[in-house]
């Protein structure tokens, strides 16, 4: 179909003709597509091609839809305002240790729950998921005494520490490994694994996608977190991201638009990424427990 | 690899899960040991949620009890001083009241645009999956970042709404600076960060349901608006129900947008619970109050979350 017969069959609606009307509904429907693809994308597509533009075409009017050559200076710029490789550099940490430690915690406690008897499994199974019931808000600022106690404020450990609990994860996992025969298990047991063999060299494996997805969107949510970091970091250098462009948008104040706009390009592109390969992950552990 | 496990846990001498042979061996041990493997293996998630999300709940309601200030060494126990100041303040009512038009606006506004936007992408059109993970992709985005991308888009500016609202004859409004638009502003915000979570909910929800009920009613002659109201929604229900109460609740901690975008101003004309919760706590440094505000914000949610999964799965289900 081109454009030019869609269009003036886009409005015999009037005629009454069967056809023309499905066809004026499906031109309405791509219209409808193209307007959603415009508003989701439309303003990453600006941010990150006004991070590439130079300061005059930034601020030109009308606008300059299609930065004229890629420049890259404004990265060097918020680069020199803020130690942006450091953030960086603390963001990775935070989150693929903060993961790798999470992970493990969530994985051992799935498979207590699912493999290993103990009294009143049910019981603290609810007294796990409660905790999801306590907001963020709630836990700050005795997080905040805990973590000071801890002399660990302005630290690695304290960025980490109190977003390590696992429920989503724990509950994820669990329902996984509800789902795997336990007749494989059981062969395991019988062929004398002892309980960590079995998890890493049975369950595991079987249980791959799940991990992945459990990684990926708490990797993700480490990444982006904002309101701890701000919180418990009081030095430059301790910085994550998004805190580091918090600061860079305070100092630049309006003055170096180029230069904030390379900053959120910076924590942004990372895990847009991540998300064009591994959308089916990340999507199926964000909206888990929608279904049912 | 069955063989593999076999040899190797008899090359391990007595290893505590190997099957009898090594040693009295009584079900009661057994079962003693396994006890302890349970609570070796659990221990250090429990740990975690004991230390940082249950303690702090503990620790939070007795902090506002207390006039606490963060910085002296002392303090006094004030009873509910810091909950009969908060709701004789005008501030932290107004917050109140700014948080309901807040999170009405979003959850209302995604449920109906991610609807409408499932409702698209459920028709068989060329493309509609390249559009799906572009309406997505802004909510796996970090809210600082879009923050200052948005800030970027309402400037008056340098922003896109000035060339947007132009061939309208309209003059692009100060919006975040002006306390009349910046709520809207903020709303609009995060409309367009998580309404794609909405739209594959819905529209996961939209591709399970069952094609014959469709095809019955078509043939009944049903409309689309009707099929809508009548079936779709109806049938939608438990995911309708999902998304109210998750949306709810993150809507309620929302924070790294409006740290970014407005500071809970201008005015207080964005300072919805979350932002007054941190203002009083680490802006203003007075503990007590910050931690009396978290706790009428945990009841708070707790009483919506309790009432939405009381009253609207009873609806839900009769419907």
């Amino acid at each position: 179909m081109t454009a030019a017969n869609s269009l003036p069959d886009a409005r015999p609606v009037a005629t009454g003709s069967r056809s023309g009307v499905r066809r004026a509904q499906r031109f309405g429907l791509y219209a409808l597509l193209v307007l959603v693809a415009v508003i989701a994308g439309g303003p990453l597509y600006w941010l990150i091609s006004s991070a590439l533009k130079t300061n005059p075409q930034i601020y030109s009017y009308p606008p300059h839809w299609i930065p004229t050559d890629l420049h890259w200076s404004n990265f060097s710029d918020a680069w020199r305002a803020a130690p942006f490789g450091r953030f960086f550099l603390n963001s990775l940490i935070v989150s693929v240790i903060g993961t790798a430690i999470e992970l493990t915690a969530a994985l051992l406690c799935a498979y207590a729950f699912v493999f290993l008897p103990f009294p009143g499994k049910k019981v603290l199974f609810l007294f796990l998921l409660g905790a999801m019931m306590v907001p963020g808000h709630v836990t700050l600022l005795p997080n905040f005494l805990t973590i000071a106690q801890l002399g660990w404020v302005n630290s690695y450990a304290g960025l980490i520490a109190p977003g390590l609990g696992s429920v989503f994860g724990t509950f994820l996992l669990r329902q996984h490994m509800l789902t795997l025969p336990q007749e494989i298990t059981d062969a395991a047991k019988i062929d004398g694994a002892g309980h960590l063999r079995i998890l890493f060299r049975v369950v595991l494996p079987m249980s791959r996608p799940m991990v992945i997805t459990v990684a990926l969107v708490v990797m993700v949510g480490k990444w982006n977190d904002f309101i701890w970091p701000l919180i418990v970091t009081s030095s430059t250098d301790m910085r994550t991201l998004p805190i580091g462009l918090l600061f860079l948008k305070n100092t630049e104040t309006f003055a170096n638009w180029g230069a904030i706009l390379a900053g959120a390009v910076m924590v942004v592109v990372p895990v847009l990424v991540m998300f064009f390969f591994a959308q089916r992950y990340i999507i199926a552990g964000l909206t888990q427990g929608a279904g049912k | 690899m069955t063989t593999d496990l076999m040899q190797d846990g008899r090359a391990v001498p007595p290893s505590p899960a190997t099957a009898g042979e090594a040693g009295p061996r009584t079900p009661a041990r057994r079962r003693r040991r396994e006890y302890l493997l349970f609570a070796a293996f659990a221990a250090p998630n429990f740990l975690f949620l004991l230390v940082f999300a249950y303690w702090p709940v503990i620790y939070n309601a007795y902090l506002s009890l207390t006039d606490w200030d963060m910085v002296s060494s002392s303090w006094h126990m004030i009873g509910l001083d810091n909950y009969t100041s908060l709701f004789a303040d005008p501030d932290f009512r107004g917050s109140l009241w700014t948080t309901v038009l807040f999170v009405v606006g979003i959850v209302a506004g995604g449920l109906v645009l991610g609807l409408a936007t499932a409702l698209l992408l459920n028709q068989r059109l060329r493309g509609r999956d390249v559009v799906r993970t572009l309406a997505f992709a802004p909510y796996v985005l970090s809210g600082a970042a879009v923050g200052t991308l948005w800030l970027f888009v309402f400037d008056p500016n340098y922003g896109l709404i000035r060339p947007l609202l132009a061939p309208l004859g309209l003059a692009a409004p100060a919006m975040m600076t002006d306390s009349r638009w910046a709520l809207f502003g903020l709303v609009v915000v995060y409309l367009w960060k998580n309404t794609g979570f909405v739209a594959v909910v819905y529209l996961a929800g939209l591709q399970g349901l069952p094609r014959d009920v469709f095809e019955a009613a078509a043939l009944d002659g049903a409309g689309a608006w009707t099929r809508l109201r009548r079936i779709i929604l109806p049938l939608l229900s438990p995911v309708t129900f999902f998304l109210l109460v998750t949306c709810t609740i993150s809507t309620f901690q929302a924070f790294d947008v409006i740290a970014m975008m407005t500071n809970g101003g201008p005015g207080t004309s964005t300072s919805i619970l979350s932002w007054f919760i941190y203002d009083q706590g680490f802006r203003t440094f007075d503990a007590g109050r910050a931690s009396a505000a978290a706790m009428i914000m945990f009841v708070v949610l707790l009483l919506i979350t309790g009432f939405q999964a009381r009253f609207l799965q009873r609806k839900v289900h009769y419907q």
